[in-house]
């Protein structure tokens, strides 16, 4: 029993929260909204347990793909329904079940329409998204890759602000064009290699012109949904008007998955047009890093200025893959798990202020700390998170890129650590302006501290920040060998022989 | 003796359809309003012998009757049955809405069948001529459906220009046959296809029947630049005959153009895979940027069948196996995904009220969460988004088109399927993110409603496992085209 569920651990971890999602639709009812509610939450706690064991059952000596499952799905096109997850994958999968938990409480009285519908979007949604993360297969990949935006979609169009609608489908159709192209390069390879396994594209030699044809179309899906400078615009939009679990989803998870699939697709397939185009990749990164943090800067938003930190922040991760060393890459997988922790708390502390006051302009508040204590310092705590500050995980990630960074090129290392200053500047500039000073208006005045619901989440968030900046060891043991396994990939040359 | 009876049980399940449009028609005189049900059942009776017998006579092999000009292979008999299963849908869906505009007699049910029996010649048909008359069956009995309703003045508009322009493309036809026939000395296919690979004829003269063939059968898909009919009919008739102008029909299309190109005309593949090209780019682009202004849903629908032809074409101007393969998987897709949109767009009409208008889905996931969610996975799987069938479909064509070498092509269409995915997701608003304007309940038989979520299901279930359907299309394929 128990070995059959280790087996097929990663297909449980998949389909029991789309299973639970499907059953918490027939719960629909508004005038009942808790039923819905406990069986969301029973749902996704559930679904979370079930991931665990692949901390705990982890072979953390093996930098290839554990868990495996294969079998033969779509015949005519030799395309497998293979899963299987590395020490890069295992930690996003648990990011993933683990803040479905969180965006299902965040959302408990919030959401008063169409609780079932909300719910069981997210419950798919988290399901596809770690489908994604294990998928060995390039069409099964794809097929979980756009699945998920159907649902992300829904969630920002109906339950969004009131620009919703333009957001939404900006978000839909950036995605889909660069997903598309991708599906050309994924068709293309395998009429070279007659299969949709990733690993035998690994292993496939191609010239260096086709190399860069194929990671220019993976990096049009990539890029799109890190996002990269200058195909971000679409982010600030969606998380403006998203709900606050879309937000979370969107900013914990979603970016990652563009993260995510650089390791897993466009480097290790092309090698050598990663290479050859690093300087490239480098240069974005840099210009998401310091451009997009000025752009922060000056943000009235809130959702907004944190939006576009994501993306500066994402830029260290992108940093990160394309110096090649053991030190950038692992500190970029840091840096994806703790950015998925800290800007899920980070509107997390927004929506509190949201649901209470009903905006996220920063000039609608000030001095909330008198009113909301307890509030505050979470929120203090957050906000030196995101700005780096030593002994919490934002801290972790981004030194080691920068360290990585330094054994490049010094320059690159100087450019990237301005995001230290700028970040600081924008996420203290911000709390001051609203938690700081005197109480703004009647608005703040009337404000009440965190319920117990919203205490016990952001708690959660709190600590899981504070042990991952003073103890990373149990994430870098695990991303240790697959780092090694997969830059040592990376060092040979994909070109044919002989050319 | 024996070549007759032979003959006979090889057309039988046209012979039993033809039978029962008779019987309904005869029926009908004797029959009082309130037990004109009884039409409907027998013409699903029909529908189901038929089948019953396309089953029991199938064999692997392929079988020539009435000297040669018939024939019963894998790739007829799969399509039949594709096209006996959306009539009867379409009898199903369409029973309501007939009914309440006092279209319910016997005409609609034996005109539908003898087109029908149009569609199955069509698909059948082994000389240019058998091709010819099940082709003009099928659309003489669809003008005069259309024109059914006769009091409507936009119905008959629609049906006067769909007889106007599909008499023109018939007459191009048939004029490009004459070429064919003037060069080859046969009507047959399989006698064309060895005359034009035995002996130098003069080329010019066979391209330019073949550029009338071509453009006729353009004019039939309603590929671009021969497209204009389409929206006008689509929009003018009454929705019950879109839906059956929409869907069907281009399966036996499907097999026209294959007998015709695929196996008639195989030597002149470079020609008309340029022809294909071109048609199939220009369908793709003007379907799906048109589709986007249009305010009317079923003009959008016909817009997006135009880009949907494009994508077909795509996959038959790849001239292999594979990509005939995709052609009819797509097709096959295609006519799943418009049954189940045309079969809701049926069930949101009731009397005096057609649901035509992008406005009348506003909100519709409040009035009925259910219908929604149906029309949403028939939207998404138009679109092309997985986990639906439509998904499978474009990656079905979309490899077949760069296997042949035709890469930026294949980019470009992809570009196009996301502009494509604006107006599919503009309904999808509509839907969910707006609120309704009118809170009518939604009313239909327990029947329709059941079926058509089967209907709207299956492309989730195809979609998720669509190996059956690609093997019977790979089985049609192969086993049909030598």
């Amino acid at each position: 029993m128990l070995d059959y569920f280790l087996q097929h651990i990663l297909s449980f971890s998949i389909w029991l929260p789309i299973l639970a999602g499907g059953l918490v639709l027939f719960t629909a009812n508004d005038n009942k909204p808790n039923l819905t509610r406990w069986a969301a939450l029973f749902g996704s706690v559930v679904s979370f347990l079930v991931t665990i064991p692949l901390y705990t059952h982890f072979n953390f000596a093996d930098g290839g793909f554990q868990f495996q499952e294969n079998f033969l799905w779509i015949m005519s096109f030799n395309i497998h329904y293979h899963l299987g997850a590395d020490g890069i994958a295992i930690p996003l999968i648990l990011l993933t079940s683990f803040t479905t938990v969180i965006v299902v409480i965040s959302a408990w009285e919030v959401i008063e329409k169409r609780v079932a519908q909300y719910m069981a979007s997210f419950l798919i949604m988290s399901g596809l998204m770690i489908g994604v993360f294990s998928a060995l297969d390039a069409i099964l990949y794809y097929v979980f890759w756009e699945a998920m935006l159907i649902p992300m979609f829904l969630v920002i169009g109906i339950w969004g602000g009131p620009n919703r609608v333009y957001a939404t489908v900006k978000f839909f159709l950036y995605t889909l064009l660069g997903s598309l192209l991708m599906l050309v390069a994924f068709i293309y390879m395998f009429h070279q290699t007659g299969s949709f396994a990733i690993t035998d594209y690994y292993q496939l030699p191609m010239s260096l012109d086709v190399q860069v044809l194929i990671f220019l179309a993976f990096f049009a899906a990539f890029a799109v949904k890190i996002p990269m400078w200058p195909v971000h615009t679409w982010l600030p939009d969606a998380h403006v008007e998203a709900p606050t679990g879309g937000s979370v989803v969107l900013a914990a998870i979603a970016l990652k998955l563009g993260g995510y699939s650089f390791l897993r697709f466009a480097m290790p397939i092309a090698p050598d047009a990663a290479h050859h185009l690093s300087g490239f990749m480098i240069a974005l990164s840099l210009i998401a890093i310091v451009y997009i943090a000025l752009v922060a800067l000056v943000q009235k938003d809130m959702k907004k200025l944190i939006a576009y930190s994501s993306i500066s922040h994402m830029g260290f991760v992108t940093l990160g893959f394309f110096i090649f060393n053991n030190l950038g890459l692992e500190g970029a997988v840091v840096q994806m798990v703790s950015h998925g922790f800290i800007s899920a708390a980070m509107f997390l502390c927004v929506g509190v202020l949201y649901d209470r006051v009903h905006s996220r302009q920063i000039e609608a508040y000030g001095g909330v700390a008198n009113t909301m204590p307890v509030f505050a310092a979470f929120a203090v705590l957050f906000a030196m998170a995101n700005s780096g500050l030593p002994g919490t995980s934002g801290f972790v990630g981004e030194f080691m890129v920068i360290l990585g960074a330094i054994q490049v090129n010094f320059w690159y290392a100087f450019l990237a650590s301005f995001t230290l200053i700028f970040g600081a500047a924008y996420t203290l500039w911000m709390v001051k302006r609203v938690f700081y000073g005197e109480v703004a208006n009647a608005n703040v005045a009337a404000l009440k501290d965190l319920n117990k619901r919203e205490f016990l989440i952001l708690a959660i968030l709190a600590i899981l920040v504070l042990a991952l900046g003073v103890y990373p060891q149990p994430l870098t043991d695990m991303t240790n060998a697959t780092v090694t396994q997969l830059l040592s990939h990376l060092a040979n040359s994909k070109l044919p022989v002989g050319l | 003796m024996e070549n007759i009876r032979y003959d006979l049980i090889t057309a039988l399940p046209e012979i039993i359809l033809l039978g029962m449009a008779m019987l309904v028609l005869i029926a009908d005189l004797f029959l009082k309003q309130s037990n004109r049900i009884a039409i409907y059942g027998l013409s699903q009776l029909g529908l189901l012998l038929a089948a019953y017998f396309t089953v029991t006579t199938h064999v692997p092999s392929v079988g020539y009757a009435f000297t040669g000009t018939f024939v019963d292979d894998t790739l007829a008999d799969v399509l039949k049955l594709m096209i006996y299963v959306g009539t009867s849908l379409i009898f199903v869906y369409t029973r309501q809405y007939i009914q309440l505009r006092n279209m319910f007699r016997g005409e609609f049910y034996a005109l539908v069948l003898f087109s029908v029996v149009g569609m199955m010649i069509m698909v059948s048909g082994q000389s240019m001529l058998t091709l010819y008359i099940g082709l003009e069956l099928l659309s003489l009995s669809l003008y005069a459906l259309v024109a059914l309703d006769r009091d409507n003045h936009r119905a008959t508009e629609a049906a006067m220009k769909y007889f106007v322009l599909g008499a023109l493309a018939s007459g191009m036809l048939l004029y490009g046959m004459s070429m064919i026939y003037g060069m080859t000395g046969s009507l047959n296919i399989s006698d064309i296809n060895h005359a034009l690979m035995s002996g130098a004829r003069i080329h010019s003269v066979l391209v330019l029947g073949l550029v009338f063939i071509v453009a006729g059968l353009a004019f039939k898909l309603g590929a671009v630049p021969f497209q204009m009919w389409v929206p006008d009919v689509y929009e003018g008739s009454p929705t019950a005959m879109t839906m059956l102008i929409s869907s069907v029909p281009k399966l036996a299309a499907f097999a026209f153009v294959i007998r015709l190109l695929a196996q008639a005309l195989p030597t002149l593949a470079v020609d008309w895979q340029q022809m294909l090209l071109i048609m199939a780019v220009l369908s793709i682009v003007l379907g799906n940027v048109t589709a986007i202004a249009q305010t009317n849903l079923k003009r959008m629908l016909a817009y997006s069948t135009i880009s949907h032809v494009g994508f077909v074409l795509l996959g038959l101007m790849s001239a292999s196996g594979n990509g005939y393969v995709s052609a009819l998987f797509y097709i096959a897709s295609y006519v799943v995904m418009t049954l189940a949109g045309f079969g809701i767009i049926l069930l949101l009409s009731r009397k005096g009220f057609e649901a035509e208008n992008l406005s009348d889905l506003k909100g519709l996931n409040q009035r009925s969460p259910w219908i929604a969610f149906l029309m949403l996975i028939v939207m998404f799987s138009m679109a092309g988004v997985p986990p639906t069938l439509g998904f499978y479909a474009k990656f079905a064509v979309l490899q077949a088109a760069l296997q042949a070498g035709f890469l930026w092509v294949v980019v470009f269409a992809v570009l196009m399927a996301v502009i494509g995915a604006f107006y599919y997701l503009r309904v999808i608003k509509l839907m969910y993110f707006d609120e309704p304007q009118d809170n009518s309940p939604i009313v239909a038989p327990f029947d329709m409603r059941v079926i058509l979520s089967m209907n709207a299901l299956a492309l989730l279930a195809i979609g998720i496992m669509p190996q059956g359907l690609m093997s019977v299309c790979f089985y049609a394929i192969s086993r049909s085209l030598s």
